[in-house]
């Protein structure tokens, strides 16, 4: 039953309304396009399509000269083309496709290739490669409703079906419906009350129009416009750092406000920089294609991330435009479509002459910029600049006069090694110590001490010591064994470890800088350096050599301290999360020997310094001058100072406000065929140039963007005009004319009404692409406003409403959604554009997804309440909120619209709707409209639904309201918990267990079938 | 209502449930009775069947087993270290490894260029059981399961970075984009429960973290295929899933009530609008209910036995740990999830195989042997298949100074490394396929990763060919255009 109906719809879609008309009786010719190809293309053309490297037998089947001239198709001579014989044969070596490639014909298929080899085998350029020309507008009985022509074709096309119109949608749902559809908020009970009380004839029209004029409106359409321009506020990958792309996602708000025409629009989002003296707008606008992901992760080749933008870019303009997969064609001609591989790589010339360098190299983002500096911040970028340059010239020469000074100090420092035996160790002696927690330190005959008693998960040592030595050049750090603890230590955790997390010495009251010189052993990431960096979470460890002595030698790169009273203050810190990770037995001395004497040298210095000066090779030369120049204090200072001038400056410069743009290099590169798409293995050189089959470019077209453009919205230009117009309908009625939204190429699936798409595609086009007129054609016509209800049977005959017997009723997007709780609860801020906000989230989505490097701090007050798209969109980890949400990682111009237990866990629990709920049970018990029980139920329904509860609804609430007051009434603490959801604060005034009670009524009605639903 | 207005999603969702089952779950009975009035009367009375969505045409033929759980060790563990014992690198220890073997192929960038010094197995290798499995002195609970276990010393693939060369194994494509295996087969065979998610991820990592790859969550995306058959991250910390408990001051008391009028509400709002969408959801708000029961159970090891938790080892009881997502691992299969993913980072022994890999030995050792063992206890090996392994092996060359013990690793190697199976209708007890000497390159028997993909899709009854989805004009499957099942591994 199904399966019968399923045919029924997909074989009487193409259905030319014509031939329907004059119900010819003889079984009317074969159709290429809507018989024939679909069949080649998923069957043949894998193996015998466009691809030439790929193609088998060189046979190709997807044009009418391929198959004539090798005999697979004999035009009139079914019984003699290969093609038939071949698919009919029984031999498993000889049929086609081949078993091995799981694809086989049914025998309807097989007819129909019979058939149109007969009827003489012609080919037919695919339907959307065609320029659209309008159609005539289809004639129907009057007793049908027409709000305009798109009504006539639904009309014609369901009289085919024998199917009416369904009834206009009452008003109530009707407003809600679009009002939802084009602000993306409901309405408001006055502006129910408003549409309700006017009668006259154009009070639809009047509603449609205000909705227009909203701000609010942008703000709606431009949600499908980030998923395909794959917006976000971070740049992917690892580190994943933030950018500032929502000045361009603010332009494209204005842009849907201002109702810019669509090829403008186009226009300067793909080459506004090039447009005579652009303007700031013009600029921001080219973020567009600057939205990509970046990768800045440390080893990665600039070239090829370089590489994969402009891919990208090809790509998404592939999309988007034209709803064309490019993707295949960066490594081979398309399997199906007229495109070679030459094609995308000479589209890949618009973009690759960005000035960019594929690098991450402009504090967090990547040239070219767009800067908004204030003169004063400008300034001061510059002197951060000059102080950069500053302290690189100081290094660079110091550089050169130390190395110049190299033979001087090799001379000294072999010196010094011959005679050296090690430097003498003096074990200082202990004055006094404390721990922070009371554990007992007490002083062993070695000098060392022993720590015992008290046993806390973090604790601090403060220890005195007197030192017999004036001045010094070293400190070791024992970490020594002792029965007493487990393993014997030398650490008091439960397994004998320890974490030093730091250690700080003074020296008669002034800090000693320290640098650490080298350990016998570190446990994996518990280096000895990590006792001085000041992060209390890492540190020195030792795992798992237990029960031997460890010793950690730092160097003192302090000048010698004033004189004073010799005292020595130690600070052992030992804060890592790990519990008890606290030494249990160590000592401190200390040398003032020569620092050579006791640095890690390498063997291979030594080495090297060992052989005569004359007789080195230059891999030892380079290992002496290298660990010379890497440890002359020196120049270790002022390399520190030339890192720091630069760390201030990239600090700096990241905090100003700048945004990515596009903007053209001097000098073109050239562009190649790439192998396999690989950034590094080019092939034949190309210039730029279009997709020759869709549509060639004039021959004196210039090689800029620009005309890239101009070309995609050329009034010739079978694509760009179907495919926007079909994304419009898609965000309406829920699916598309062409459902494929992603693909109008040969593999796509053919149109339900390809009569009405080509006459909205020129309709719009020669309205100057006037978007706001188009959504106006759609939302007014008598199809939109049909009543969404599913007649009997309809759901099975036709579950995707194709045939639009009714008006669209699907989930609204889970973004929509949270807007209408904030709306309907009265704490939405209603606030337009301005940098992204970070809302409620359970804690550690973003520390899970980046091993904690990146902490989620939600922002407080207003900021809570924003509209859904402005939400701080962190592209390794979505805001959680969302549900069924485009990945923002690629171009997207389709969304899914599942249905999950983990949604409803959304909107049943997630604090933003439990506040909404609070927040629209507060306004309902203070409503001045409403006194008593049953209004004040109606009254929120209402704000909900947009409607009236029935009786027997209102009777459902009102005894669930009781069980609540009871609940609620008899329990104190769950109120307070309750209410205490969320960070604005419940009205004082207000009894808390009727607030509580209410608020569960409201989470209720929040969550209604109605009301997550546009119907 | 119209019976025949249910669409087949609901019926897979909702109706197959027993109508005590449907009243069970409802304390005031409610919402369930407006559900049950919804269902085809013939249903009623069928036995209820153990299977919540899938394709209709799936299995493609009898399965061996009904559930994966998928070891995922992410970093690459080194097969010459751990299986794939090779005494001839005692022998060069130190020594170039000769051409003739490494025929110069790529390696990655970190040691392309560098002398390739043969470096033996870090600690002494033994066999074990009556197979004469060969392990490393650090797996003590593997080696008693041995005669349990598949090993395939003969796995190789094209990827040498972490990122593609996990994404390659669990999609069949280096690049994201593309279903994870777990995807694909709560598609085709959806889930023996519903009150759980069907395709469950976990994730941990060595407690020293050494190691900075991100669980990236494209490892577990259902790509192209619908959203819901993504795989659902049950989290290290707090709720295992999120927003899974009621807000504070929520009972599940107050929770059931206003779940039964909102089904009661939903249920006439579908008889006005004869949406089947409606039902689904009512179907949906249900199981969101019972998850919020069923998970916490799951979570709760009060019901394991002592002797139980210890076999899993001193972690098991610490959230994130290896060892607790191991249990969890088996309790989620034992309440019918389909398809079960952890992720073990850690491995990734570049500089510290000295110091890092015996701890990384111990933390995955103990626990991957106590699943074995304990689904084999409770019959439920039979019909689960485990799987562990990296995403590549590791050089059996040193990486780093050989004189200089602290800086001693390995880097990436793509030619062969070692996974293992058991269960799910695979041979225990045998060792299948061959690196050379060296353990340089697989040489008998190679099994490449659409293999390996082939074979597990084959053991739950899904011929890899047929198991496709048809995206962007093209038919896409697991194995892309590749993959044989190996058929000497079956059992």
């Amino acid at each position: 039953m199904t399966l019968r109906f399923a045919c029924g719809v997909l074989c009487g879609f193409w259905l030319p309304l014509l031939s329907v008309m004059t119900a010819a009786a003889a079984e009317p010719p074969v159709n290429f396009g809507r018989d024939i190809q679909p069949i080649l293309s998923e069957n043949c053309f894998h193996c015998h399509g466009p691809d030439a490297k790929h193609r088998e037998a060189d046979l190709r089947l997807d044009s009418f000269a391929g198959a004539t001239a090798t005999g697979a198709v004999k035009p009139g001579k079914s019984a003699e083309s290969e093609l038939i014989l071949r698919i009919l044969s029984a031999d498993p070596g000889e049929v086609m496709p081949p078993p091995k490639s799981n694809l086989k014909l049914t025998d309807v298929q097989k007819q129909l290739l019979k058939r149109w080899i007969d009827e003489g085998g012609q080919y037919t350029k695919h339907w959307s490669f065609i320029a659209p020309v309008r159609p005539a507008v289809p004639m129907v009985p009057a007793t049908a409703r027409i709000q305009n022509p798109i009504d006539a074709f639904i009309v014609a096309r369901l009289a085919t079906e024998n199917l009416s119109q369904a009834a206009e949608a009452d008003r109530v749902k009707l407003l809600r419906r679009v009002t939802l559809d084009l602000t993306g908020l409901p309405p408001t009970p006055e502006e129910l009350d408003a549409f309700l009380a006017d009668t006259s004839a154009d009070s639809y029209e009047k509603a449609v129009d205000r909705l227009l004029e909203s701000r609010r409106y942008g703000e709606r359409m431009v949600w499908e416009w980030l998923d395909a321009a794959r917006y976000a506020d971070t740049n992917g990958y690892q580190g994943d750092p933030t950018r500032a792309m929502w000045y361009w996602r603010d332009w494209a708000i204005e842009a849907f406000n201002k109702n810019m025409p669509f090829d403008q629009f186009t226009i300067e989002q793909l080459a506004g920089d090039l447009l005579p003296n652009p303007t700031r707008e013009q600029l921001i606008a080219t973020g567009f294609h600057r939205n990509h992901m970046i990768n800045g992760e440390g080893g990665r080749i600039a070239e090829e991330s370089r590489v994969e933008y402009v891919q990208d870019r090809v790509e998404t303009t592939g999309t988007v435009w034209m709803g064309l997969t490019l993707t295949c064609c960066r490594c081979h001609d398309h399997k199906y479509d007229p495109f070679s591989q030459k094609e995308y790589y000479q589209l890949a010339a618009y973009f690759n002459s960005i000035d960019e360098s594929g690098a991450n190299d402009a504090g967090g983002l990547a040239n070219p910029l767009l800067s908004f500096a204030l003169p004063e911040q400008q300034k001061k970028l510059d002197e951060l600049r000059v102080v950069e340059t500053d302290a690189n010239k100081t290094r660079d020469e110091l550089d050169k006069k130390v190395r110049a000074a190299q033979a001087t100090w090799e001379q000294e420092f072999s010196q010094l090694l011959a005679k050296s035996g090690g430097p003498e160790w003096t074990v200082l002696s202990v004055v006094d110590t404390k721990s922070e927690t009371g554990a007992t330190l007490k002083v062993l005959e070695d000098g060392s001490l022993l720590a015992s008693g008290t046993n806390p998960s973090q604790d601090s040592f403060a220890i005195t010591f007197k030192s017999s030595l004036a001045s010094f050049t070293g400190i070791r750090l024992e970490a020594l064994p002792d029965d007493s603890l487990v393993n014997k230590g030398p650490g008091r955790a439960d397994n004998g470890n320890f974490v030093l997390s730091e250690l700080k010495l003074q020296l008669n009251g002034q800090p000693l800088e320290l640098a650490a010189i080298r350990a016998d052993f570190e446990q994996g990431s518990f280096p000895l350096s990590a006792t001085l960096d000041g992060k209390p979470e890492t540190g020195w460890a030792v795992a798992s050599e237990f029960g031997r002595p460890h010793t950690g030698l730092y160097e003192v790169r302090s000048a010698p301290a004033a004189a004073g009273d010799g005292k020595i203050l130690c600070r052992l810190e030992f804060r890592s999360p790990h519990v008890s990770h606290v030494l249990g037995r160590f000592r401190l001395s200390v040398t003032n020997a020569p620092t050579a004497t006791f640095r890690s040298i390498p063997d291979k210095v030594r080495e090297a310094l060992a052989v005569a000066s004359d007789k080195r090779d230059d891999a030892q030369r380079k290992e002496i001058s290298e660990y010379y120049v890497n440890n002359e204090p020196s120049l270790v200072a002022a390399k520190k100072v030339a890192e720091d001038a630069r760390k201030n400056r990239d600090g700096f410069e990241r905090s100003l406000p700048r945004t990515m743009v596009m903007r053209e290099r001097a000098q073109p590169r050239e562009t190649f065929i790439l192998v396999k798409g690989a950034y590094n293995v080019p092939s034949d050189k190309v210039e730029h140039g279009v997709l020759t089959e869709i549509l060639p470019i004039p021959a004196d077209a210039p090689k800029s963007r620009l005309a890239l453009a101009q070309w995609l919205v050329s009034p010739t230009h079978p694509l760009t005009a179907r495919v926007t117009v079909n994304r419009f309908w898609q965000q309406f009625f829920g699916t598309g004319l062409v459902k494929s939204t992603e693909d109008f190429g040969i593999q796509g699936d053919r149109p339900s009404h390809p009569e009405l798409l080509d006459w909205l595609a020129v309709e719009f086009r020669e309205s100057g692409w006037n978007v706001k007129r188009l959504v106006k054609l759609i939302v007014t016509s008598a199809a939109y406003r049909q009543s969404s209800k599913i007649a009997p049977g309809m759901a099975e005959r036709d579950p995707e409403n194709r045939l639009l017997a009714r008006g669209p009723r699907f989930r609204l997007p889970s973004w929509m959604i949270r807007d209408q709780a904030l709306a309907v609860s009265g704490l939405l801020i209603d606030r337009s554009g301005g940098a992204p906000v970070k809302g409620y989230q359970p804690s550690g989505v973003w520390e899970d997804a980046t091993f904690g490097r990146i902490q989620y701090a939600q922002d407080h007050g207003e900021a809570l309440y924003r509209r859904s798209l402005y939400t701080f969109w962190r592209r390794i980890a979505a805001p959680t909120v969302f549900f069924d949400i485009a990945n923002r990682q690629n171009c997207s111009v389709k969304n899914d619209r599942t249905n999950t237990p983990l949604h409803a866990l959304v909107t049943l629990n997630d604090v933003t709707y439990i506040e909404a709920a609070r927040g629209l049970a507060q306004r309902t018990l203070l409503s001045s409209a409403s006194k008593d029980e049953p209004s004040r139920i109606s009254e929120m329904f209402r704000r909900c639904t947009c409607r009236q509860p029935t009786a027997k609804e209102a009777d459902r609430l009102g005894k669930r309201l009781a069980v609540l007051r009871t609940t609620y009434g008899q329990n104190t603490d769950a109120t307070q918990k309750l209410l205490a959801v969320g960070e604005s604060k419940p009205d004082p005034q207000l009894n808390p267990a009727e607030l509580a009670a209410w608020t569960g009524l409201a989470n209720l009605m929040l969550n209604l079938d109605e009301a997550i639903t546009k119907e | 209502m119209q019976p025949n207005a249910i669409p087949p999603d609901f019926l897979n969702h909702a109706a197959q449930m027993t109508r005590r089952q449907l009243f069970a779950g409802s304390a005031m009975g409610l919402g369930s009775a407006a559900l049950a009035s919804m269902m085809a009367p013939d249903l009623n009375g069928a036995e209820p069947q153990q299977r919540f969505g899938g394709l209709p045409a799936l299995p493609h033929h009898a399965p061996k087993a009904k559930h994966v759980i998928y070891l995922l060790m992410n970093g690459a563990p080194p097969h010459v270290d751990m299986f794939d014992y090779k005494p001839e690198l005692e022998k060069w220890r130190g020594q170039e490894i000769p051409e003739s073997v490494h025929q110069n192929q790529r390696v990655s960038t970190m040691t392309q260029g560098a002398k390739k010094l043969a470096f033996p197995a870090f600690t002494g290798f033994k066999q074990y059981g009556k197979s004469g499995a060969w392990a490393c002195d650090f797996l003590p609970h593997t080696a008693s399961i041995v005669d349990d276990l598949c090993f395939i010393k003969s796995m190789h693939t094209n990827a040498v970075n972490h990122a593609p060369g996990i994404t390659f194994f669990l999609t069949g494509s280096e690049m994201p984009g593309r279903p994870s295996m777990g995807a694909w087969m709560t598609y085709g065979l959806g889930s023996e429960t519903q009150d759980l998610p069907g395709f469950v991820v976990m994730t941990s990592r060595d407690k020293e973290a050494t190691c900075g790859q991100i669980f990236y969550d494209f490892y577990w995306s259902s790509g192209f295929l619908p959203s819901k058959f993504q795989g659902v991250k049950f989290r290290g910390a707090g709720d295992p899933v999120l927003y899974l408990s009621n807000p504070d001051g929520m009972s599940r008391e107050v929770r059931r009530g206003l779940l039964d009028d909102l089904a009661e509400f939903n249920a006439e709002h579908f008889a006005e609008f004869g949406d089947p969408e409606i039902n689904t959801r009512i179907a949906q708000y249900e199981m969101a209910y019972r998850m919020q029961a069923s998970v916490p159970d799951l979570t709760d090891f009060s019901t394991e036995t002592k002797a139980g938790l210890e076999m899993y080892g001193p972690d098991v009881e610490r959230q994130g740990s290896f060892a607790h997502n191991c249990l969890m691992a088996r309790r989620l299969v034992e309440r019918g999830v389909r398809f079960v993913q952890l992720f073990h980072a850690g491995w990734d022994h570049h500089r510290n195989l000295s110091t890092q890999f015996e701890i990384q030995c111990r933390d995955t050792d103990q626990p991957a042997a106590a699943l074995v063992k304990d689904l084999k206890q409770r019959g439920l090996l039979e019909d689960t298949l485990v799987v562990w392994g990296g995403e590549f092996g590791r050089t059996p060359f040193i990486q780093g100074n050989i004189n200089e013990r602290t800086q001693w690793g390995r880097d990436h190697h793509p030619y062969a490394f070692t996974t293992w199976m058991a269960g799910g209708g695979i041979k225990p007890g045998i060792t299948y396929g061959k690196s050379d000497d060296f353990g340089f390159n697989a040489v008998e028997n190679r099994v490449d990763v659409h293999n390996f993909q082939a074979t597990i899709l084959n053991q739950l009854g899904i011929d890899h060919e047929r198991l496709t989805f048809k995206f962007q004009g093209r038919q896409y499957r697991l194995t892309d255009v590749h993959g044989k099942v190996i058929k000497d591994i079956l059992a």
